[in-house]
């Protein structure tokens, strides 16, 4: 009996920004392709809803593209390729265009232009908004929008578990319909990865639970190197009980960072830019205070006050009145008349699937764009509000990119993917889903990676905490071929997804870990301490991580492309 | 008082072996910062791997985690244990779903009816050149569909409404708000092409403005305004020879 494999021309793998911005830029290129969105949720829970302060783009005079491309560039520290830098800040303003005509409710001056704030590392403002919820409203229009092309088949909650890469192409994903439980194969001409981040290797994480670097792992397994992972960035200003990210925004419209003496300590770290600083110097001004014993003391540890109070309640509620509902809410803090704790929180990769500035990675047929991939903008610190930009420039250059190749070649052949489907269901199945062996939950070795990636992988970084970092995944790879699942059944089995996102998680985290303890130099956010300068002579490279089997990943190095911008000492 | 546990009795379906969905208790340490959703994180990684429902963000803004807590229809990550101290926290699936297992709903059917009110800019111009730029639109502008964009579609609304409870077919309340949202937006200019596709059924008309939908939202969106300001304008349109819209 021959089972008729879903055959699609452009497969998207992810139902985020990137994602859904990839399939519309696929259809509006080549409106009679078939398109396929994968998501292992439905497209509006994806964690683009949870970005809040805005997205950076030259929309008026005096602002320029080039004055985006430096700010870019230096917040990079320089790890950052200035021509892919140039052809994003010039796309983004027409990404911004491309939001509001499909109804994005940005918000407004009073003669109906669209408003811009300032925010941290840019040097005028440029960052344009919708309240505190910019990425909640950009993904509900672009997910809503995206609803009137009948050619974007979507399969909500379908979860991929492996990428079909046979005669050197990639042709297309094998994973399984959670209802069913059902392990399929989905066949595709090319196939894009939006599948955002890994934040939650961390437990101090803004990232949601889906956050698990499932792309990333599936591209790097495939054998495609993932870029730059050592850079991690840790967002200043985390709600210090559950991680929920405090926008940049707040001090954008003017919010004060004071420490235990009510002193602003950014005077002594970014005299020039205080709290408009980047992210990366501001996390380390508050974690090095904190060391000196400057920090608030609270339930959840040390903390510094954010503090609004002098802006009113009108300006409060008119640009943050999220801030307002969830400290409301959490803390039990009115921010209009009490100062907000806040303490550094894992918040973005910088790092990810390598690919061009069209989203293409080295293995043809596969592409990838957002959080998942590296296309080289972020380096090693990515400016706030650059990455709702990336999503959509690099989505939709994905997608074009894409369909232009899915019209250049032939439909797979059913032959080998079903071998391939077959050994994907004994490893899940037997390896997994009905084994009934061993003596390791899934949520606990979760914890417990979360906490070694917390302790060794933080804002500042040391050798000997890396080492340990390393060991610790070793000994947890130990614990996960013991896991056991204590849910055999193949309906919505939400612990089977989990097991199989640990295993990513535990790929994501080593690259991060053999990358950061390879970079013996501090650049971004990747700050060693036993190496506390920039070294531009030895380390002006990407790092390119390779899987090997059952061993370290196998680190490469390939130069930053620079245009315009030479290297200088990064100061503010 | 200080309470060290509390319980929580959670709703069980796996439909390959259970006739019918059975409450399951467990007992789990209590600590005064925790909502239901942690309650259950606990159970899933340290008692029951098996107990199966949807969560994300943890900040009530992805939708994905309401579920019926001692029968009320709530977001877990925003509803607090110690609001119901001493227990046992009763968690159920939302009402007015099938059940798929434990606590996740089947919400396939919403997800047609979102689709089914057009909610995409409906322009005279139907792709306008990104080089024009942007349309104006004021603040004031903004303020007029503002609260109707705000809706996070998390099925409380549908799992509150007593038409929805008779009537399945009924587009809704979340829907018939993002329809509103669209209508209400100067960019947008569908008018009755919209319209046709909330009032082409009659269920509409037997939302009596019992207003459970606005009660229960947890982003102070007003659905039942919008199903009322629908049905007037659906009613103009049936009085009026310019089809009542603008």
């Amino acid at each position: 009996m021959a089972v008729e494999i879903p055959t699609y021309d452009v497969l998207v793998v992810g139902g985020g920004l990137a994602g859904i911005r990839a399939a519309i830029a696929a259809a509006e290129a080549a409106p009679k392709l078939k398109i396929g969105m994968v998501s292992k949720v439905y497209p509006m829970r994806s964690h683009t809803v949870s970005a809040e302060g805005g997205i950076a783009a030259v929309l008026r005079e005096p602002d320029s593209f080039d004055g985006h491309a430096y700010d870019t560039i230096k917040g990079s520290d320089y790890l950052a390729d200035q021509d892919v830098v140039e052809v994003f800040v010039r796309e983004a303003p027409l990404e911004v265009i491309q939001m509001e005509h499909w109804g994005c409710p940005w918000s407004r001056e009073p003669d109906g232009r669209i408003s811009v704030r300032p925010f941290g590392g840019m040097t005028t403002w440029r960052t344009v908004f919708a309240a505190d919820k910019s990425g909640f409203h950009m993904l509900h229009t672009v997910f809503q929008t995206s609803l009137q092309f009948p050619q974007i088949e979507r399969l909500d909650e379908f979860f991929v578990t492996s990428l079909i890469n046979e005669d050197g192409r990639c042709q297309g994903v094998i994973g399984f319909d959670m209802r069913s439980g059902e392990i399929q194969s989905l066949a595709a001409r090319s196939v894009i990865l939006a599948t955002g981040g890994n934040g939650r290797i961390y437990a101090f994480t803004t990232n949601g639970a889906i956050c698990t670097g499932d792309g990333m792992a599936l591209a790097y397994r495939a054998g495609v190197p993932l870029k730059d992972m050592e850079f991690v960035q840790f967002h200043p200003t985390g709600m210090p009980s559950t991680g929920i990210l405090i926008t940049e925004a707040v001090r954008g419209e003017g919010g004060y960072l004071t420490n235990a003496d009510g002193e602003r300590f950014l005077t002594n770290y970014v005299p020039n830019k205080m709290e408009l600083g980047p992210r990366d110097i501001i996390s380390r001004a508050m974690v090095t205070e904190f060391e000196a014993g400057r920090g608030l003391k609270g339930p959840y540890g040390d903390y510094m006050n954010l503090d609004v109070r002098h802006l009113g309640s009108e300006v409060i509620n008119r640009k943050l009145p999220f801030m307002r509902e969830l400290m409301g809410e959490y803390m039990g803090i009115d921010i209009v008349s009490d100062p907000m704790p806040v303490r550094p929180v894992e918040h973005y990769m910088m790092g990810g699937v390598d690919t061009d500035a069209s989203g293409r990675t080295p293995l043809p047929g596969l592409y990838a764009a957002g959080e998942c991939a590296n296309a080289g903008i972020n380096g090693a610190n990515r400016l706030g509000s650059n990455s709702l930009p990336e999503c959509l420039v690099f989505g939709a250059a994905a997608g074009r990119a894409a369909a232009q190749d899915a019209q250049a070649v032939k439909a797979p052949g059913a032959n080998p993917i079903g071998g391939l489907v077959k050994d994907e269901r004994k490893r899940i199945e037997d390896g997994f889903l009905e084994r009934t062996t061993g003596d390791q939950r899934v949520g606990e070795i979760r914890e417990d990676l979360q906490k070694a990636m917390d302790r060794g992988v933080a804002v500042f970084r040391t050798k000997e905490g890396l080492t340990r970092a390393l060991k610790d995944l070793a000994q947890l790879r130990e614990r996960f071929a013991r896991v056991r699942l204590d849910d055999h059944s193949r309906t919505f089995n939400t612990e089977l997804v989990a097991v199989l996102e640990l295993e990513n998680m535990l790929d994501g985290a080593e690259t991060i870990v053999a990358s950061a303890l390879a970079r013996d130099e501090s650049r971004g956010s990747h700050a060693r301490r036993d190496f506390p300068e920039r070294n531009d002579e030895k380390y002006l490279a990407h790092t390119l991580a390779y899987h090997v089997p059952g061993g370290q990943p196998r680190l490469e190095y390939r130069p930053v492309r620079i245009t315009n911008w030479q290297p200088q000492a990064r100061t503010y | 008082m200080a309470t060290d546990t509390i319980q929580l009795s959670v709703a069980r379906y796996d439909p390959a072996v259970d006739q019918a969905p059975r409450q399951q208790t467990y007992e789990i340490p209590y600590q005064d910062d925790m909502v239901v959703l942690d309650a259950l994180n606990w159970i899933k990684t340290h008692l029951d791997g098996s107990v199966n429902y949807r969560w994300s963000c943890r900040m009530g803004i992805c939708g994905s985690c309401g579920m019926k807590v001692n029968g009320t229809p709530r977001l877990g990550c925003s509803v607090f244990l110690r609001d119901y101290l001493p227990g046992p926290v009763v968690v159920e699936p939302l009402p007015n779903f099938p059940v798929i297992r434990d606590l996740v709903i089947d919400m396939t059917s919403f997800m047609e009816k979102l689709a089914s009110v057009k909610p995409w800019i409906i322009s005279h111009d139907r792709a306008p050149a990104l080089a024009a730029g942007e349309h104006r639109q004021t603040p004031a502008q903004v303020e007029q569909y503002r609260q109707f964009s705000m809706c996070i579609n998390c099925m409380l609304c549908y799992a509150a409404c007593p038409v929805i409870a008779i009537e399945p077919h009924f587009v809704g309340p979340a829907a018939i708000a993002l329809a509103r949202r669209y209508d209400l937006d100067s960019r947008d200019h569908a008018g009755q092409e919209r319209l046709r596709t909330v009032t082409g059924s009659d269920a509409i008309w037997d939302c009596s403005f019992i207003g459970e939908c606005s009660a229960v939202c947890p982003k102070g969106v007003d659905p039942a305004k919008a199903i009322q300001q629908t049905k007037f304008e659906s009613t103009l349109g049936m009085l009026l020879p310019w089809g009542g819209f603008r």
